[in-house]
Order: C-alpha cells, then sequence, then structure tokens
C-alpha cells in the first residue's frame, strides 16, 4: 500500500517550500482565480501571452503542499508552450493523478517534475488539490470570469 | 439472546431520569474533572466493533472526528435491524397489528427525545432529516412568514453554515437585517457586543450551544434570558453540545432547539427540532402532502396536531428507533460523566498540543466542550490529515462548514480532533505522535518552514 509519506517527495517538498513563479502579475493578459470547497483553498493564476504562445505564468495560492507544488510544476511545464499544447498538457495531468491508464504508460521522463505528483492517484481525497490549478489555468485560457471550483 | 454487552454493566451505571445539569454556562464552567473509569471505556468500546476494524497496514482506528459524525453502539445498529425485520409496517396509516405496534413505536421516539431534552411532551419534538433540515423548518415556517424590513436577525460569528445560510437566505427574502455577535480574541461571544446589538427591532436570535469549530460552550441560557426581554425568538443549535452535555429546553428556556441523531451514537437520516408549545404553534410546516394533514378537500387542507404536521410523508421510522435507543446508551453513561470525559480529553489534548508548539484555536479549557482545532506551524490541516491518517487517525481538516469564522481567525482551514466516550488518552498519544512524524516527512525546521 502506498503511504501518504509517498505524497511528499523531495521534488515536492522543493516546490512547496520554494514556489516557482508564485507572484502577482500585473499585465497577465487572463487570469482565474479557483478554490477548494472542501478545504476552503484558494488560488489565483495569471497568463501573458503572445502569438498563441504562453509567455509568462505566475500564481498566488493559499493551500496545502499537494496544490501549492502542483500550481508550482505546472508554471514550469506550460511557460513556453503552445496554448493547443497546454490544452494537451492539462488532459494528461488530470489523468495521470487521477490514474487513467493511459496516463500510467507515459514515461515520466516525458513529465519531468509533474510525475513526482503520481502518487496522488491513490488518494482520492486529495486529487482535487492537484487539480485545482489546472482547472484554474484552463477557466483563465478560456476566459471564464466565474471563480472555477473543484466541486 | 446473548445480551449486548454494554448491558452487563448497568447494574454499575443506575440510570437518573432526573439528572439534571448543575453547571450554569453563564459562569466559568464546571471544573474540568476526570475521565471515565477505564473499564468502563473498554465496554464501551466493545460495543462498537468498527474500533476493531484495521486501518491501512493493519493499525489501530484512533477516531477524532466524532463531531462530523459518531460511530454507532451495536445496540443501536441490532435495535434498527430488529424493527426492519420483525416489526416494520408504515406508521400512522393501517389499523393491522404491524402497524400499531410500529407507530406506537414511532410515537414513543418522541417521548423518549421528549424526556431527553426536557420538552413538554412528545407534540413538541418533530423529527427532521438532520439539524440542517430542523433549521430550515424554523427559517422558512417561522422567519419567512414572520419577519418584516425592520426586524433584525441576530447570529454569532461561529455559527456553522447551518445555523447561518438559511438566515442570509430568510434576511434576504423578507429584507429583514442580519446581524452578528462579534467573537473575542479567545473565540468566546463577547458580551459587549452581543448586547450592544440585542435591541428591540431583534425578533429573533440563532445561536449555537457548542461551536463545532472552536468547542467554546455559549451562556445560551442567559443569552435567551436577554433576547426574551426584548421579545426575541430564540433558536439554539444543539448539535454539538445534546451528544455530550445535559440539555434541557426548559432550562434554557429557547423557543426552537435543533441536533442530529448521528454525532450522538444514532444513525443518519434523523433530525430533531423541539421547542416550547407557542413557538411550535406559531412555526408553519416545510413540506406537505400525507401524514401531516387532518382533512384535506379539493382546494384545501388542514394541518395534524402537533407534531405530525411537520413529518410529511414516510417518517424516519427505523431512524427513530436507532434514536431512541441511542438516547438509552448516553442515559446509561450519564451526559454528567460523558462531558466530563470528552472535556477532560480535549483539555488534555489542547495542553499536549501546545507543548509541541501547535497553534491551538478557542478558549480555556474551562469554557470548552469536547473538540479542539489547531494548526501545526508550517503543515497545511490537509497535510496533516493525510500523512496521519497512515497512523490510523481521522482527523477533520478544513473549514469545518464556518467559512466565515475562517476569516475571523484569518486562516484558511485548521484541523480538529473531536473526543467521545470511546476515546482514549492512548488516542491523544497517537495523535501527537503523528503530528511529530509530519514535521519530519514534511522536514519542517524549528521555526515553521
Ligand atoms: C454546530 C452544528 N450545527 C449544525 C450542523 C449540521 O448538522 P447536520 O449536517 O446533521 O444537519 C453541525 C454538524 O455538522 C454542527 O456542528
Amino acid at each position: 500500500m502506498v503511504d501518504a509519506t509517498d505524497l511528499y517527495q523531495e521534488i515536492i517538498m522543493d516546490h512547496t517550500k520554494s514556489p516557482r513563479n508564485y507572484e502577482h502579475l500585473a499585465d497577465a493578459d487572463h487570469e482565474a482565480q479557483g478554490d477548494n470547497p472542501l478545504c476552503g483553498d484558494e488560488l489565483t493564476v495569471y497568463i501573458k501571452l503572445d502569438d498563441g504562445k504562453v509567455t509568462d505564468v505566475t500564481f498566488e495560492a493559499d493551500g496545502c503542499a499537494i496544490s501549492t507544488a502542483s500550481a508550482s510544476v505546472m508554471t514550469e511545464a506550460v511557460e513556453g508552450r503552445d496554448i493547443d499544447d497546454v490544452e494537451e498538457l492539462v488532459e494528461t495531468f488530470k489523468n495521470l493523478v487521477t490514474g487513467e491508464e493511459d496516463a500510467n504508460a507515459i514515461d515520466p521522463a516525458e513529465l519531468g517534475d509533474l510525475a513526482a505528483l503520481r502518487n496522488v492517484q491513490n488518494f482520492p481525497t486529495r486529487v482535487k488539490c492537484a487539480t485545482l490549478s489546472w482547472h484554474t489555468l484552463q477557466a483563465a485560457l478560456n476566459g471564464r470570469d466565474e471563480p472555477v471550483t473543484t466541486e | 439472546m446473548v445480551p449486548p454487552p454494554f448491558l452487563i454493566l448497568t447494574a454499575r451505571l443506575p440510570r437518573d431520569p432526573h439528572l439534571k445539569y448543575e453547571a450554569d454556562p453563564s459562569q466559568d464552567g464546571p471544573e474540568v474533572d476526570d475521565l471515565l473509569d477505564a473499564e468502563l471505556v473498554d465496554a464501551i468500546r466493545k460495543d462498537f466493533p468498527i474500533l476493531d476494524r484495521k486501518m491501512r497496514e493493519d493499525q489501530r482506528l484512533v477516531y477524532l472526528d466524532n463531531a462530523a459524525t459518531s460511530q454507532r453502539p451495536t445496540q443501536v445498529v441490532e435495535a434498527m435491524r430488529r424493527y426492519q425485520q420483525e416489526s416494520n409496517a408504515n406508521v400512522h396509516r393501517g389499523i393491522h397489528q404491524l402497524a400499531e405496534e410500529a407507530t406506537e413505536t414511532y410515537e414513543q421516539a418522541h417521548a423518549d427525545v421528549a424526556a431527553f431534552v426536557g420538552a413538554e411532551g412528545m407534540e413538541c419534538v418533530a423529527f427532521t432529516k438532520n439539524t440542517t433540515e430542523a433549521i430550515n423548518l424554523v427559517a422558512q415556517g417561522w422567519g419567512l412568514t414572520n419577519l418584516e424590513p425592520e426586524d433584525a436577525i441576530l447570529v454569532t460569528e461561529l455559527e456553522h453554515h447551518a445555523n447561518l445560510v438559511p438566515w442570509q437566505q430568510v434576511a434576504d427574502r423578507t429584507g429583514a437585517e442580519l446581524r452578528h455577535v462579534a467573537l473575542t480574541d479567545d473565540g468566546r461571544l463577547d458580551r459587549a457586543s452581543f448586547h450592544d446589538q440585542l435591541d428591540e427591532d431583534v425578533a429573533l436570535l440563532a445561536v449555537s450551544q457548542v461551536s463545532n469549530v472552536l468547542g467554546t460552550v455559549n451562556p445560551v441560557e442567559a443569552m435567551t434570558e436577554a433576547a426574551h426581554d426584548v421579545d426575541a425568538r430564540v433558536l439554539v443549535d444543539a448539535a454539538q453540545s445534546v451528544p455530550h452535555m445535559p440539555v434541557d429546553v426548559g432550562e434554557i428556556g429557547c423557543d426552537w432547539l435543533t441536533f442530529s441523531g448521528h454525532k450522538m451514537l444514532g444513525p443518519t437520516g434523523i433530525g430533531v427540532l423541539a421547542g416550547r408549545r407557542e413557538a411550535l404553534e406559531e412555526t408553519e410546516p416545510l413540506l406537505f402532502g400525507g401524514e401531516m394533514i387532518r382533512r384535506v378537500t379539493k382546494d384545501e387542507a388542514e394541518w395534524a396536531e402537533m407534531p405530525w404536521c411537520f413529518e410529511a410523508g414516510t417518517p424516519p421510522m427505523t431512524e427513530a428507533v436507532g434514536l431512541s435507543q441511542a438516547i438509552d446508551y448516553v442515559e446509561r453513561i450519564g451526559r454528567e460523566a460523558i462531558h466530563e470525559h470528552s472535556r477532560e480529553l480535549a483539555a488534555r489534548c489542547q495542553r499536549r498540543l501546545e507543548e509541541v508548539g501547535c497553534e491551538v484555536y478557542g478558549p480555556a479549557p474551562e469554557h470548552r466542550s469536547a473538540l479542539v482545532s489547531f494548526n501545526v506551524p508550517g503543515i497545511h490541516p490537509h497535510d496533516l490529515a493525510s500523512i496521519i491518517d497512515d497512523d490510523g487517525v481521522a482527523i477533520r481538516a478544513g473549514h469545518h462548514c464556518a467559512m466565515p469564522l475562517m476569516d475571523h481567525l484569518g486562516v484558511a482551514a485548521t484541523a480538529r480532533a473531536s473526543f467521545y466516550i470511546y476515546n482514549t488518552e492512548e488516542d491523544i498519544d497517537v495523535l501527537v505522535n503523528g503530528i511529530e512524524r509530519a514535521e519530519e516527512v514534511m522536514s519542517v525546521e524549528e521555526d515553521g518552514r
């Protein structure tokens, strides 16, 4: 059986304690707020686009280690990508943490730091923590005004 | 049939139906006394097979989420099984023997609850789905029909959403003003704020007797008296008090009192609205249909007498049987003894948590009931709950359906350990060890980072 301890690998703790791209982006083109009503966690994602590419992405959050690390890893993973590419990555990530089969077939090397969040699939109560920033990213890209929630 | 284990103990536990809570909660509260006898706790634990369940990799279950829902003893489950298999029939409908027995059993459950919370009689006890529905019954059945734009509704900053959102809706729809009693720094109701806001405009005071986040025991008796002085009606949400301490509608003097079966050893699916006769008589039903009528013509209907007018449709019959049995179980131990036990555990837990550097929210033990909310510096409560779940420890982490209170505390979430009759000092040891392990896992340094 997978222990919760396995959730908190070094990579995760590193991102939690020193989150990357953790700032308010005053000149963002898109931003969205997400919250997880289960635990009260809140998170904002800011994006700057240029010619269909994510040129800058940051976040601010008040949340658990998993949601903070996931957001931090996410900003690193999507920066510089085309929007279509980002959409695909969001789906891959969601599949990964919910334990969908095809995602488990992905070579961890391709996923980079994202792979460290794979263990979340063993903790159904924590999936929402891991996906909050990704849902919020999608909402920001799609220009939805309503805050997203994980419910 | 072999008698259920607990019955063997009753010789040592005389049941006294006249037990009354001596302490005045507006005073400093009773001295924190001692735990239940260890032998008794052992015997009690045998009545809860779930406590023998192995969690994860063979860990003992340390269940510290009683404020969310308690576990149920064999006696409750067995009474419900027996009812279903031996006496089931719809109540108030048939004239056959089973229907008669079912009706008698169901009505007796109302009488048992009335005796348990000191209501005048079974007509002053209506069964609902849970506390939430009971509060909504009053909000819609009394609030919507009685309140006007010049009225005010007084709630407090520590209410569960169940005792806040219904009043927000009533305020919204009637134009009444919603006011909030502020809290002191240690998480008690601020006396000055209460008296400042309790003026002649206040038509209703809605307050919980025990906070589900801070554990604060509120002086509902004194508050009710003050509210009645300005002719306000009073609803007391007793969801967190009834499981632990003696609660008496007559002594509190409140108009309505609400609680849930599932937090006091009873089943889910049943809650209670109890109250003073005149207040209930002013309350309109929330649900309409069968069972709640006396006579129906093509165009109109007359309501049945109380409490049946509040119980439209086939009611929670099996759950009522379970609730009666839960009351019996609680009364056999005695609510003073239960409260001393769970408060003592909460007090010890508070002390231990503070010793290991946790931030504990809420008042000192003498003002606190059976639970402790806290945070471990540098660890989000969600992460803590996940990690100590590996040790078989079940705590709650989140906003506890009290988001305005979280805002007041300046946190998004807290961890909460809540105690009941089957918990022991060892449970606290496991919790504290778990916290120390979580600090290692999260490699939290002394300074909390
Ligand atoms: C103080 C308080 N009020 C109301 C409720 C709501 O109870 P229920 O969910 O059974 O309706 C709870 C329990 O969560 C509570 O702690």
